[in-house]
């Protein structure tokens, strides 16, 4: 009855005729916001992907041109599966490690508070940073034993993962706890009087009920680890490079993202819009793994 | 109560995009001041000398009325900084094209300097850069010099003179007895080579510079413009030098890679009596003010490194400071910057504080240089020895190639094995073919 109440009111003309006239000034800011800072930009970097430029005012079209220089890069096939395994990975890591704290910090352990706060920590300094730091403590074992981070392709990539893992693990689990203290108490007492033990509990009651809570965190983990720039950058910065016979090299650490600012600085006239093309097959990429992953997840979740 | 409250947020958020909206390039509010004289914008491509040129700006806004912006791009990032100021409405006047990579770049964006009035006020040819059709792209306006700063009073405690280093057997000779009796002396030989990209320029750089430049004397032809592909024929001269740089000095050649090494504050602390680096550190090492180390026994030498005939070399003289004038300005502000740009090297007192600034001036009424290291650079040449001028410039696809031989470089640092000199070679000479190839391509 309440409910039906309030819906009258909300649907009443005293109510929608000023929210209909105060529309513009709640919505106009925001939507100017995302026209400029997103919806332009946007388009402009598709436009420029067809484009020869050096500055993005003056750029004349040549059609896919780009998007063949950037197939013929070798340099961004091998980011590209550097950047996949990389995601793979640390999507696997960061997601049963911060379910794992999540689980545990719900089963009423003193100082849990703390402990959470202490797991978020990490997650709010910024990734250049992180990146530096993570280097001096990397570098300050490994020279113990002469080699550096910067002088191994299997340590920087690792690295590269604990320090994602480092950072992330804090953010899920927040996103994990709130899953887990949304499960029904009644279905885990009703387990419990069915004889069911922690495991089967775990299994066949917890984890489907968290369900929406692992769609979300395996998306942002998945396109984090996919779109991953500052701490590429600051941690290997691309090194070792692998030099070819022919004097070519191929930066064995360099992400998709880091190859594309990288491509773009270059000298070549055209490296500016192979960049862009770059950047917008990256998008592609990027948007497509995250809706198959979206609703591929969304199957498996239970309605409560 | 929660009706205002929305409508106060929602005013907030407008307000603060108007506020950012209203803000306006200090550049482009000069550009409304007097249309008429024309406007200069510099975009400056050395942080040190911002506060001077800020001075020097004032000065001519003051005595002509045109309006003199300058903007100083963050270290390293000048491209950068570079690409996206061209993108402007109001985009700078005068900018620096340094080398050739920097031509190929940005050389439609030129304006051609030959003829103009402050162009003939040039003493040299040297520092000038042009572009394949011969247009003279962009001016030296200051010029500096590297090899091997030496304190002479460490010298002189290790028991040597300067006079005992004349080539690379008595330079290495010298610097492996100080090293193996750094522990007494309490200083090594050399200061740490750190391989971060604070410090990596000076190896893949300006070192390199030695084995380019030999090559170039035997080849004079083929390095009038930039070559498609190099030989390496001096290779083993670098890594002469090398060997010598990061074997004996206090840091363990494996520490290189990860960086974090301060080299001018480990010479300007007297920890070692060798330090390659340029003329521009003269005031840092030799200066007594804040920051600055007040040594007062220092020369430069020039990069012994075994070549035949090298008791004859110099210093590596050049610049990659260059004035370039945007062609695709307005015509009058075109005009003002080239008056502005003639003015600047033309007036005593203005020359007098630049070249304070910048050691040196390559203008025929610049005021004389009180740099130490360009005053032995001059001693050199005066006494007949060969300078090295800078090669380096042509490095093609620079950042890529330095890069890629940074990474070749520690791998060889970490395990200096025949092998790993193999890569840096590759990184080195085939590198420079891929790199030209991928920026002509």
């Amino acid at each position: 009855m309440k409910h039906k109440h309030s819906n009258a009111a909300v649907n009443s003309s005293m109510i929608r005729r000023p929210i209909r006239r105060w529309f513009p000034l709640f919505m106009g800011p925001m939507v100017c916001a995302f026209i400029i800072g997103f919806v332009y930009p946007f388009c402009k970097g598709i436009y420029l992907s067809f484009c020869k430029f050096k500055v993005t005012s003056d750029a004349h079209f040549v059609g896919l041109e780009n998007y063949r220089r950037a197939f013929q890069d070798a340099s961004f096939v091998h980011s590209f599966w550097f950047t996949a395994l990389f995601a793979v990975i640390s999507l696997v890591l960061i997601n049963v490690l911060a379910f794992a704290v999540a689980y545990a910090l719900t089963q009423g352990i003193k100082g849990s508070n703390l402990y959470r706060t202490v797991f978020f920590m990490p997650n709010l300094i910024g990734g250049i940073v992180l990146g530096y730091i993570w280097s001096m403590i990397f570098d300050g074992i490994l020279s113990r034993y002469g080699t550096s981070i910067l002088l191994n392709t299997k340590l920087g990539f690792w690295g590269l993962i604990i320090l994602m893992c480092w950072q992330q693990i804090g953010y899920m689990m927040i996103i994990y706890i709130a899953g887990l203290q949304a499960v029904p108490e009644d279905m885990l007492e009703a387990a419990k009087i069915d004889g069911a033990s922690r495991w089967q509990t775990l299994w066949k009651v917890t984890i489907p009920n968290v369900m929406p809570s692992i769609t979300i965190c395996t998306f942002l983990s998945l396109t984090n680890g996919f779109k991953l720039f500052d701490q590429n950058l600051a941690l290997t910065g691309g090194q070792p490079y692998t030099i070819l016979s022919d004097g070519s090299s191929i930066k064995t650490t360099e992400m998709l993202a880091l190859n594309i600012l990288n491509t773009f600085y270059g000298q070549n006239a055209n490296s500016r819009g192979t960049a862009q093309a770059k950047a917008v097959l990256f998008f592609i990429l990027v948007a497509t793994i995250g809706l198959l992953q979206l609703s591929a997840n969304r199957k498996k979740e239970v309605q409560q | 109560m929660k009706k205002y409250l929305a409508m106060i947020l929602a005013l907030v958020m407008a307000l603060s995009l108007v506020a950012c909206g209203d803000k306006k390039d200090d550049s482009a509010d000069n550009s409304d001041g007097d249309t008429a004289s024309g406007r200069v914008y510099w975009l400056n491509f050395k942080p040190e000398a911002d506060e001077t040129l800020q001075k020097v700006a004032a000065m001519y806004t003051e005595k002509t009325g045109v309006p003199v912006t300058v903007v100083t791009a963050a270290s390293g990032t000048y491209n950068e900084t570079l690409t996206a100021e061209m993108d402007k409405s109001a985009p700078p006047t005068l900018f620096v094209v340094g080398n050739q990579a920097a031509v190929g770049t940005w050389g439609d964006y030129c304006y051609d300097l030959s003829g103009t009035a402050v162009a003939n006020e040039l003493n040299t040819d040297a520092y000038n850069l042009y572009d394949a059709d011969g247009k003279l792209c962009s001016i030296g306006y200051c010029y500096e010099c590297y090899g091997i700063i030496v304190n002479e009073d460490l010298l002189e405690k290790a028991g040597y003179t300067l006079g005992d280093i004349t080539n690379f057997e008595t330079l290495k000779a010298v610097a492996e007895d100080i090293h193996a009796r750094a522990s007494e002396l309490g200083f090594d030989a050399f200061t740490s080579s750190s391989m971060s990209d604070d410090s990596s320029w000076r190896f893949t750089g300006h070192l390199a510079n030695l084995e380019y430049y030999y090559e170039s004397v035997d080849d004079p032809d083929a390095w009038k413009e930039c070559p498609s592909s190099i030989k390496g024929t001096y290779m083993q001269n670098y890594k002469n030098l090398w060997d010598l740089y990061i074997n004996n000095s206090a840091v363990n050649p494996a520490d290189l890679a990860a960086g974090g090494f301060d080299a001018a504050d480990e010479f300007g602390k007297e920890q070692a009596v060798f330090y390659q680096n340029g003329s521009w550190e003269w005031a840092k090492l030799t200066g007594t003010g804040d920051g600055q180390y007040g040594l007062d026994n220092l020369s430069m030498i020039p990069f012994y490194c075994g070549v035949a005939g090298e008791e004859n070399a110099g210093l590596n003289c050049g610049t990659e400071n260059c004035w370039a004038v945007n062609a695709k300005a307005s015509e009058e502000d075109i005009q003002a910057t080239l008056e502005f740009m003639n003015w600047m090297v033309t007036d005593p007192e203005v020359s007098r504080m630049l070249v304070d600034e910048f050691a040196a001036m390559p203008y025929k009424q610049a005021a004389e240089s009180t740099n130490g290291f360009l005053a032995d650079a001059n001693d050199y040449t005066t006494n007949g020895n060969y300078i090295m001028p800078w090669v380096t410039n042509f490095q093609p696809n620079v950042d890529a190639y330095r890069a890629a031989l940074v990474s070749a470089m520690n791998q060889y640092d970490a395990d200096q094995s025949d092998a790993n000199w193999e890569l840096v070679k590759t990184a080195f000479v085939d590198g420079w073919a891929t790199q030209y190839a991928a920026a002509n391509g």
